[in-house]
């Protein structure tokens, strides 16, 4: 069993232990329950082999609150740590624990959080906005799913089995070389991110291709929604930056696995290559996961607003500026390195540069506020938050733009505050609003609204409790990743932080009641016309949920906002054709591939090779298995397209 | 013919809609190249005072891969053309060759490999060996994929005859082994041709 | 007040002012956007039947022109406080002072940080001493893995990496004790890897150069050896003499540290 052993399970290390057996018994209770209600077929039937966008756009979503826990399960606890740890105390966490806690809360939270709650929204909604039935490559898309939910299962596996990375979440060579991380927990990162980085490639080239290519008749690129636009952005920039990513972290792998020298400190290898090639993938990371939010926000601003977006043309402009700048940045995250004056000053120029479009952007959303009639629901509460907390963000992200500011604050927790500003203030508040905006799209009911300010006002209030403390104290010194600390003068702001910690985990547990209760009262507050909040862009014209084959008529669009205008002039659309159509049918082929994809990274992490040899050629043939035969479809009758038709049309008027 | 863009007349057929996918693939795939290739350029020179390139490449070998992979596109293009014929011979005469001249390659490539790993020239020698073999191995490791995948493209053409979605398919391999030539002539000038100077 | 709110050198009140201005130019912008925004939510709120509704308002060329012209604006004017401050404040240049510079070299270790100062042929670990006034050139390097020298109230902290080294000039304009630290996350040991600088006047240091001279142990391949053990707990030590070219061997060296180094670079 290669370099396995029993040794494997922390036994002895209670807090490791206390988190599996968490784990552990949760999958067996979630498991035992599922069975006794028998709902396996359902399952398996509705959501493990759908291919349907709108399923895997709300497994995507559920993945990621489900990790949002876990993440944040871990800040709890380094929030903890430092908030004792002053002085000589030690506190809690060992410091080969409290390493891996934050590598794996970076990691979960970016690659398993962030990344797949945007790609599920622009799952489900983009193929809705653009009129169309589901995106160019269904079964790829839940391929796509399914591999990313395989690393993020890997990630987990290694707090029972074995360690994560003691690295932080990106590993720099040559702490990660095997000469300085001998274990496993770097294996099981870069098999981990190696497994959903090729998910994340191939809903990118599935986005990409469906955005360009399939489109309602009619709809012309100035007449898609803004959220498509970003999510075009967001989409070209996975399929250009992923790539480089698996070659990078495939290097390591080299080096760790075969002994090559890419980047070691013998045999000439390069530790520098690492940092160029890894940000160069790192930067436009973070402008994927933030375009589809800054969609959301367009989306959300002007629905509640009553008013068509500002400016659309420079939107799309600033949005493809931003795209395009994003790869031109990536050295001011090692401005330190001393590349030279001259570098530093280029990349310094650009970073600003890339301010440009995004201010842009802020003043669109502020215009399109502007003479409006705003209302105040949950989604709006979260974009305005969003306004006010990302441009402090931004600001210290121009600050540390500028080379001689960031000599003296790269790596502190200024640089902690100032990304967490930005991901939190940006990308989930954009999550959350956009999951408040479009559940009732996706489940027939509205969330309830009560609850949903709650968890607002708890994330916004324990957002810069958290996090304002962070900035003062990198200006004071304190540098990021430390276990413990020698400055006693520090420890009152990391009471604070902690406290702002505190507030958020409220907001987390407001969401969750939110669901709970909305649930339960479902009833009244059911979604009955497919257009509870008045909206402008196509999902809204059909119903809620909508149908596998989303419309009943493909609709023809002839301007923005297709929806809007065609309810402004009280003009139905023309009826449902008497023509069958055809839908992919469900298929094993993603889930049966993440399986695969698990295994072989268990055994390539722990040298099992006999396993991890049969399972990758088991994982070929399979392959070859469902790609023998066409992708079957299932038929859907002319009959239910005019029923479901006329059923629509009533339930509007 | 309508005047209109293209953009204005819906979704677009099935068969255009997956070769734009497979090229968008095809792009990305280059894209995860050219981060081998920068890697090859920073590390080109730290052969740690074991042998370069010039010590190591045997051009003669490397003429006749490239020969091989020229060949083999053009053959695969005339099978192309050929899977579209009611004899299927042509089809699978081109595609036999195909197979053989791309394989061809792979035992070249391979035993260039075995030579170097025996004279102490592995991977693990220097970066720039590790670079070398990376880069070109990734290289390898995309021919051999490709002669598996035509293989087994070809047998579904033998079982269940010229149906519409496996010519879609063997018009993104056709692309595939396109792509991979192209990649090779950037291998044969920037490592092979450079690197023997 | 510490940190790099507390400047005690010329590249650090420097770097501060860069600090304290750019925000200053930001925030010309930040607070306007956040007022704006908090302001035109509050008016055009639905239950507001008051304020003008004009659902179709959308574009206006005169509102493009300044949307995107204050931010290009800013951007210039931030982009030359780069440009400018990223070679005025070059960790790698050397400080304009009428005083000729000292010498000291770095090697960072798991979890320590050694210094040896070449003019003086001493060495210490895990503390620094430098005159006060004068300016100091660090020539820094790494024998493990990667960090990064910082001594947040003087100024620039800079990556050191093994097999290389790395520039940083610093000053500190008056005597006092200033904490050091890694800035770069490196293993297990991070948390302690901190020095003190004790930055004295020119007759004391110099005092202190031949105190240390006087010192018992030297810094040779045997002892650097011992000193290079991976250490969680680092304590002060002090090196009354170095073996020659010994920062060479440390350089060329790129493999796990031996417990004895080979005596040719």
């Amino acid at each position: 069993m290669g370099r396995l052993s029993w040794a494997a399970i922390p036994i002895h290390q209670p807090l490791p232990m206390a988190a599996s057996l968490f784990i552990i018994v949760g999958f067996l209770v979630l498991f035992a329950l599922v069975s006794w209600k028998g709902w396996w077929p359902y399952l398996w039937r509705e959501w493990l082999t759908s291919v349907d966008h709108k399923r895997i756009g709300v497994m995507y979503i559920l993945l990621a609150l489900v990790l949002l826990l876990r993440g944040f399960i871990d800040a709890l606890m380094m929030r903890s740590q430092l908030a004792v740890a002053a002085g000589g105390a030690a506190g809690y966490l060992a410091p080969e624990h409290y390493d891996q806690m934050f590598s794996a809360h970076g990691t979960i939270m970016i690659l398993f959080m962030a990344m797949p709650f945007m790609v599920g929204l622009m799952n489900f909604v983009v193929p809705l906005q653009l009129g169309v039935r589901d995106v160019a490559f269904p079964t790829l898309n839940a391929a796509s799913f399914w591999l990313t939910a395989a690393g993020a299962l890997l990630v987990n596996i290694s707090l029972v089995v074995g360690e994560f990375a003691r690295t932080g979440w990106l590993p720099y060579p040559p702490l990660s070389e095997l000469q300085f991380s001998p274990g496993v927990g770097v294996d099981y990162y870069l098999w981990a991110l190696e497994i959903s980085g090729l998910g994340s490639l191939l809903a990118g080239i599935n986005l990409v291709t469906t955005i360009l290519k399939l489109r309602a008749p009619g709809m012309d690129y100035m007449r898609m929604p803004v959220f498509c636009w970003t999510a075009l952005a967001s989409n070209l920039l996975i399929v250009a930056a992923f790539p480089l990513l698996t070659a990078t972290l495939a290097m390591l792998l080299l080096d760790r696995y075969v002994g090559m020298h890419f980047f070691t400190n013998d045999g000439g290898g390069n530790a520098m290559l690492f940092f160029n090639l890894i940000w160069a993938w790192g930067h436009p990371e973070v402008y994927i996961l933030i375009l589809p939010a800054f969609g959301v926000f367009s989306e959300v601003f002007a629905t509640f607003a009553g008013k068509q977006v500002f400016g659309y043309r420079s939107m799309v402009m600033a949005t493809m500026a931003i795209c395009l700048l994003s790869f031109m940045v990536w050295l001011h995250h090692f401005f330190t390195m001393g590349a030279g004056a001259d570098v530093n000053g280029f990349f310094s120029i650009m970073t600003i540069i890339i301010a440009v479009p995004t201010g842009v952007k802020i003043f669109n959303w502020l215009f399109t506020l502007y003479q409006g009639r705003l209302r105040f629901e949950v989604p709006v509460l979260w974009a305005l938050g969003f306004m006010v907390t990302f441009v402090i963000g931004g600001m210290s992200g121009v600050l540390m733009a500028v080379p001689p500011a960031d000599f003296v604050l790269h790596n502190s927790v200024f640089l902690v505050a100032h990304f967490h500003n930005v991901i939190i203030g940006g990308v989930l508040f954009g999550g959350m609003a956009g999951y408040n905006y479009w559940f009732p799209k996706a489940f027939g009911f509205t969330l309830d609204r009560r609850w949903g300010v709650v968890s607002f006002w708890c994330w916004l209030v324990g957002f810069y409790v958290a996090f304002m403390p962070l900035y003062a104290l990198g200006l004071l010194g304190m540098t990021r990743r430390m276990q413990h600390y020698a400055d006693r003068s520090w420890q009152p702001y990391l009471i604070v932080a902690e406290a702002g910690a505190l507030i958020i985990l409220c907001g987390i547990v407001a969401t969750i009641v939110q669901l709970v209760v909305s649930v339960r009262s479902r009833d009244q507050r059911r979604d009955l016309t497919g257009d509870p909040w008045n909206g402008r862009t196509l999902e809204w014209s059909t119903a809620s949920p909508p149908p596998p084959f989303n419309f009943a008529v493909l609709p023809s669009v002839d301007s923005l906002d297709a929806f809007w205008r065609r309810k402004q002039a009280s003009a139905p659309h023309p009826p449902a054709a008497r023509v069958d159509i055809e839908v992919p049918s469900n298929s094993a082929c993603g889930f049966v591939t993440a399986v695969f994809a698990v295994v072989a990274g268990f055994a390539l992490v722990w040298h099992i090779w006999w396993l991890a040899i049969g399972d990758m050629t088991g994982g070929v043939l399979a392959m070859f298995i469902f790609g023998w035969t066409e992708r079957r479809k299932t038929t859907i009758a002319a009959e239910e397209l005019v029923a479901f038709d006329v059923r629509q049309r009533t339930a509007v008027t | 013919m309508s005047a209109q863009p293209a953009s204005l007349d819906g979704p677009a057929s099935v068969q255009l809609t997956v070769a734009y996918g497979f090229w968008i693939f095809l792009l990305s795939d280059i894209i995860m190249f050219s981060a081998l290739f920068a890697a090859y350029a920073v590390l080109v020179g730290q052969t740690a005072g074991g042998p370069g390139g010039r010590e190591l490449f045997d051009l003669h070998t490397v003429a006749v891969e490239t020969l091989c992979l020229l060949v083999s596109s053009y053959t695969c293009g005339l099978g192309l053309v050929a899977s579209e014929d009611r004899v299927p011979a042509r089809f699978y005469g081109f595609f036999a060759l195909t197979f053989a001249l791309g394989a061809t390659f792979l035992v070249l490539e391979i035993s260039e490999f075995a030579r170097l790993i025996g004279a102490s020239a592995g991977p693990s020698r220097s970066a720039f060996l590790s670079a070398f073999f990376a880069l070109v191995g990734l290289h390898g490791v995309h021919i051999a994929a490709g002669l598996l995948w035509l293989c087994f493209l070809v047998a579904q053409f033998a079982v269940k005859g010229p149906q519409a979605f496996l010519r879609r398919r063997l018009g993104c391999f056709a692309l595939f082994w396109h792509a991979l030539d192209i990649v090779w002539v950037g291998l044969l000038s920037l490592v092979y041709l450079m690197g023997s100077r | 007040m510490s940190g790099v709110l507390d400047p005690q050198g010329p590249v650090a009140a420097a770097e501060r002012l860069i600090l304290i201005d750019a925000t200053g130019i930001m925030l010309v912008i930040v607070i306007p956007v956040i007022v704006m925004t908090l302001a035109f939510a509050w008016r055009y709120r639905a239950s507001n039947e008051r304020a003008v509704y004009r659902p179709d308002w959308a574009y206006s060329g005169q509102l493009e022109l300044i949307v995107w012209a204050i931010p290009t604006m800013i951007a210039l004017l931030l982009g030359s406080v780069g440009w400018i401050g990223s070679q005025a404040l070059d960790p790698a240049r050397a400080l304009i002072s009428a005083v000729p510079p000292l010498h000291i070299q770095v090697v960072a270790l798991d979890w320590q940080w050694l210094f040896i100062y070449p003019d003086a042929q001493v060495a210490t670990a895990n503390e620094l001493y430098i005159p006060a006034g004068v300016p100091v050139q660090f020539e820094m390097t790494s024998a493990t893995v990667m960090n990064a020298f910082f001594i947040p109230q003087l100024g620039s902290q800079v990556y050191t990496m093994p097999g290389m080294t790395t520039h940083l000039n610093l000053l500190a304009d008056r005597p006092g004790e200033f904490p050091g630290l890694s800035a770069h996350f490196s293993g297990d040991g991070f948390s302690n890897m901190r020095f003190v600088v004790h930055a004295v006047s020119v007759a004391d240091y110099a005092a202190w150069v031949a105190t240390t001279r006087s010192a018992a142990s030297p810094l040779d391949p045997a002892s650097f050896g011992e000193l290079s053990r991976a250490e969680q707990h680092p304590r002060i030590r002090v090196f009354g003499a170095v073996a020659p070219l010994l920062f060479r061997q440390i350089l060329a060296l790129s493999a796990p540290i031996p417990a004895v180094l080979p005596t040719a670079p």
